[in-house]
């Protein structure tokens, strides 16, 4: 290892199980209350706010870290629609990528995780890519 | 509000460079950080507790990168409505802290049209009360 987060290109390619989320209209409301997102249709759960997928949690076998260590470098999300209460959501997360860099703050970490979400179709309603920095 | 601000707008308007209206969001709180993690599943204690945040050299605790980035979310929602957000891409520049009051605002960078109708896409980011940005970006909202 000897990588400051014990993080090696080995997890490249790496993914989690395919987990089904069931997106709760309570869920949304108190999504939406805690950043105070005011659009109507969030605030009645119908709609959910365009970062609700931050909300799907999961776990990539092998890949362990200090929380407390983590930087948030990036985010990007990609909608084909909205969520919705009620829609059941198959996701999934993999690891893109894995790179060290020397960076302001010493040797980094670099940890690219790819997510999508699809339908009970297979139709895609979103993908997530999220750049964590992790020193 | 009757529906989104944009689609009131000439197409004029929303030339390339053109600045829309801003979003100011109310001041950051510890109370809205504790409730984030709640709701977002993020229990990342750097948020939340001042010690864990001391112990990794923060003077305290620091806002999640991702609120920032859903006030952006909203932003576009106010601007474009809620059906018609497509893409929100953002980099996490500078810390936010409680107390903090951030700004979202946009220009345009053009406006496309392909299969799939007509686009806008839009510099984004969000500012704090000393008009530093500390979350940027890019987005894409569809339009009519």
């Amino acid at each position: 290892m000897g990588h400051p987060a014990g993080l090696s290109s080995d997890l490249i390619g790496r993914e989690s199980e395919t987990v089904l989320f069931e997106v709760e209209r309570g869920a949304i409301q108190k999504f939406a209350d805690a950043v105070q997102d005011q659009t109507p249709a969030c605030v009645r759960g119908d709609l959910a706010p365009p970062t609700f997928p931050t909300t799907f949690r999961m776990t990539i076998p092998g890949l362990t870290f200090d929380l407390a260590r983590v930087l948030h470098g990036s985010q990007e999300y990609r909608y084909e629609r909205p969520l919705r209460a009620g829609d059941r959501v198959h996701c999934r997360v993999r690891v893109a990528d894995v790179y060290q860099r020397k960076g302001r703050l010493g040797e980094m970490t670099f940890l690219i995780l790819v997510m999508d979400g699809s339908d009970d179709s297979g139709n895609r309603i979103f993908s997530g890519t999220t750049t964590a920095i992790l020193r | 509000m009757t529906g989104p601000l944009l689609a009131a707008r000439p197409d004029q308007d929303l030339n390339s460079g053109a600045v829309l209206p801003e979003l100011r969001k109310p001041p950051i709180t510890k109370l809205q950080l504790v409730k984030y993690a709640g709701a977002s599943g993020d229990y990342n204690l750097i948020h939340t507790d001042d010690e864990t945040a001391r112990a990794v050299g923060l003077e305290g605790v620091i806002a999640h990168g991702m609120l920032s980035m859903a006030f952006l979310g909203e932003y576009l929602c106010w601007l474009a409505g809620p059906e018609s957000v497509r893409r929100l891409s953002v980099r996490f520049v500078e810390m936010v802290r409680p107390g903090d009051t951030l700004t979202c605002r946009a220009r345009v960078k053009e406006r496309t049209t392909n299969d799939a109708g007509r686009r806008l896409h839009l510099e984004v980011w969000a500012e704090n009360q000393r008009a530093e940005r500390v979350t940027v970006g890019e987005a894409e909202v569809a339009i009519t």
